[in-house]
């Protein structure tokens, strides 16, 4: 304590000066190679669709194995028999057609859902009321099954596309609603005064600041959406069976199980998972590469 | 000469016209008064600067001329005609770094003002455009996407997006606050080039004394709580170059005694 006080007394003291010391800068040539190239290794497991496609084969070959230990064909078929249950699927056409039944709903219903959106999303924004509405709406629906509204569904609007129409709009509109709607409110406060610093209002000021400037939760409300279809439609196709005149893979998967033919339900599953990665890896990666990647907007 | 420019000055029309403007924002839980009836002349080719601490409604002031505030008695009008609405007449370079539309490349940032108002013909847009970017001297990175540059970098896009629109009176908020130091002394510089090239006309909001010193021809000293303007001084004839001599250390204490009261010493 005492010697803070004489510390204090005596105030700012300024520490020995020392000599000041300039250097010359060395010549470029003799630093050498700035920057050095990495090896091969280190840019071979720098690309992530090789560490993925590692991962996928670790999968794999835990799956044989597994499969070959409890050596059950009924209950869990190997990787290999269902290689060959998803090839002879595909070369007798079945699962082809099932494949393409169930996407033309899909498709068909994702659609809706999404020119749905963008409607609700456009009204929610241009008014405080609108907000409102659609935040109360996205709140009381989305947490609600399309399974659950199925037999809603089938009682409207009976056994057809119609229906599975109906809950893949349901399943989907609210989770892309919810992050269009979460992504335009998000958007800066400088992004919007520039926007209306150059006179756009209304429509024009949705389509030319809003969407660029929340793509990355619009792209991330479209993946969830699609995954919440893919679900909804497969489920409700176990549900109710054929639609119309086409059976889709939720149907094929149902049946084979009935016949015991385990291999083909996992081939059917496999094709699911397919399709997924085919439209997660391939689709939503090149569209986020061309778009929210190359602006920087996300990692 | 500075006597008949001031006479000059008192017989033509303004070009911007702040008068009596009292501006009030809501928050949460109250009405809170950034100015109180603040009244200027702005001419053309002025470089005019509004100065003050923070909280002194400079910034809240700049947003009403841009049009993005109305007043609550008073008004602004710019060429005689009284401002309602943003428009790019006042185009704005603001303080963030995120003005620039990320989607777009620095020669699309800065032809997509001129396509949103049809300023141009659209033969022109191009051209217009990469003089722009040449003039703040990046033209080596049109074609680059803005997360690629950095802070200077992204400001000197949003003054030459800003000035290709040829704009009645360039707003700018604070637009070097964010800037490192050294990067802000060229950039002040580089502002100052570009004025004596083009002498377009500038209101300039800033809270740092010299810099509005180094800027200004005019500066406009504002006081917070509720903001009041307290001084309009001439400030012609500093520049950096003069930064440390007697009249311009004198000029930057008077201001800060206007600002902090005898007292008080300038720290930065």
């Amino acid at each position: 304590m005492a010697e803070v006080s004489a510390t204090q007394e005596v105030g700012f003291v300024e520490l020995a000066a020392r000599p000041d010391i300039e250097r010359p800068r060395a010549p470029a040539h003799t630093i050498g190679d700035v920057a050095q190239d990495l090896g091969f290794r280190e840019r071979l497991f720098d690309k992530t669709w090789v560490r993925r496609a590692l991962v996928l084969v670790v999968l794999g070959i835990a799956w044989e194995a597994y499969a070959r230990y409890a050596g059950n064909e009924l209950m869990f078929p190997s990787l290999s028999a269902t290689l060959d249950a998803w090839w002879q699927g595909m070369r007798s056409g079945v699962l082809i057609s099932s494949v393409y039944g169930t996407l033309q709903v899909l498709l068909l219903g994702y659609a809706v859902a999404v020119c749905i959106s963008v409607v609700l999303t456009t009204f929610a924004i241009s008014t405080r009321v609108g907000t409102d509405v659609l935040a109360t709406m996205t709140a009381m629906f989305n947490p609600l099954p399309a399974i659950a509204i199925l037999p809603l569904a089938l009682l409207w609007f009976g056994l057809g596309v119609t229906s599975l129409i109906f809950v893949i709009v349901h399943s989907v509109l609210w989770a892309v609603s919810l992050n269009t709607l979460t992504g335009f409110l998000s958007v800066s406060q400088t992004q919007r005064m520039v926007g209306r610093n150059y006179g756009l209002r209304g429509v024009n000021f949705v389509v030319k600041i809003l969407i660029p400037a929340a793509f990355p939760s619009i792209l991330s409300g479209l993946k969830i959406g699609w995954a919440f279809a893919w679900r909804t439609l497969i489920a409700a196709e176990l549900v109710f069976g054929v639609s119309g005149n086409s059976a889709g893979l939720g149907w094929y998967i149902f049946q084979n199980r009935n016949a015991l033919e385990t291999a083909n339900v996992f081939a059917g599953l496999l094709t699911v998972i397919i399709i997924g990665l085919f439209v997660e890896g391939v689709i939503f990666r090149t569209i986020e590469a061309a778009t929210v990647r190359r602006w920087g907007m996300q990692g | 000469m500075d006597q008949s420019d001031v006479s000059r000055a008192g017989l033509r029309e303004p070009l911007l016209a702040v008068d009596g403007v009292t501006l009030q924002y809501a928050t949460r839980e109250q009405i809170v008064t950034a100015t109180h009836r603040v009244s200027f002349d702005m001419f053309g080719h002025d470089r005019f600067v509004l100065l003050g601490p923070s909280g002194c409604g400079k910034s809240t002031l700049l947003k009403s001329i841009g049009g993005f505030l109305k007043p609550v008695e008073g008004e602004v009008r710019l060429n005689g005609r009284r401002v309602s609405a943003p428009g790019a007449d006042r185009m704005i370079v603001f303080q963030e770094f995120d003005q620039l539309l990320p989607w777009q490349t620095v020669l699309e940032n800065v032809i997509f003002p001129m396509r949103t108002t049809g300023r141009f013909p659209r033969s022109e847009w191009a051209d217009r455009a990469a003089a722009a970017v040449a003039k703040v001297g990046l033209s080596k990175f049109a074609d680059a996407f803005p997360h690629t540059l950095s802070g200077g970098m992204k400001q000197r896009v949003a003054i030459g997006r800003a000035l290709a629109m040829e704009p009645q009176v360039l707003l700018m908020d604070e637009p070097f606050a964010a800037l490192d130091a050294l990067t802000r002394r060229r950039m002040q510089q580089e502002l100052l080039d570009l004025w004596a090239e083009i002498r377009f006309s500038m209101v300039f909001v800033t809270h740092s004394i010299q810099e509005a010193i180094i800027l200004a021809n005019r500066i406009v000293v504002m006081t917070p709580h509720p903001g009041q303007i307290i001084a309009e001084l001439d400030a012609t004839g500093f520049n950096y170059d003069q930064s440390g001599s007697d009249e311009f250390v004198a000029f930057q204490q008077k201001i800060n005694d206007m600002l902090f009261g005898h007292e008080d010493t300038a720290h930065g």
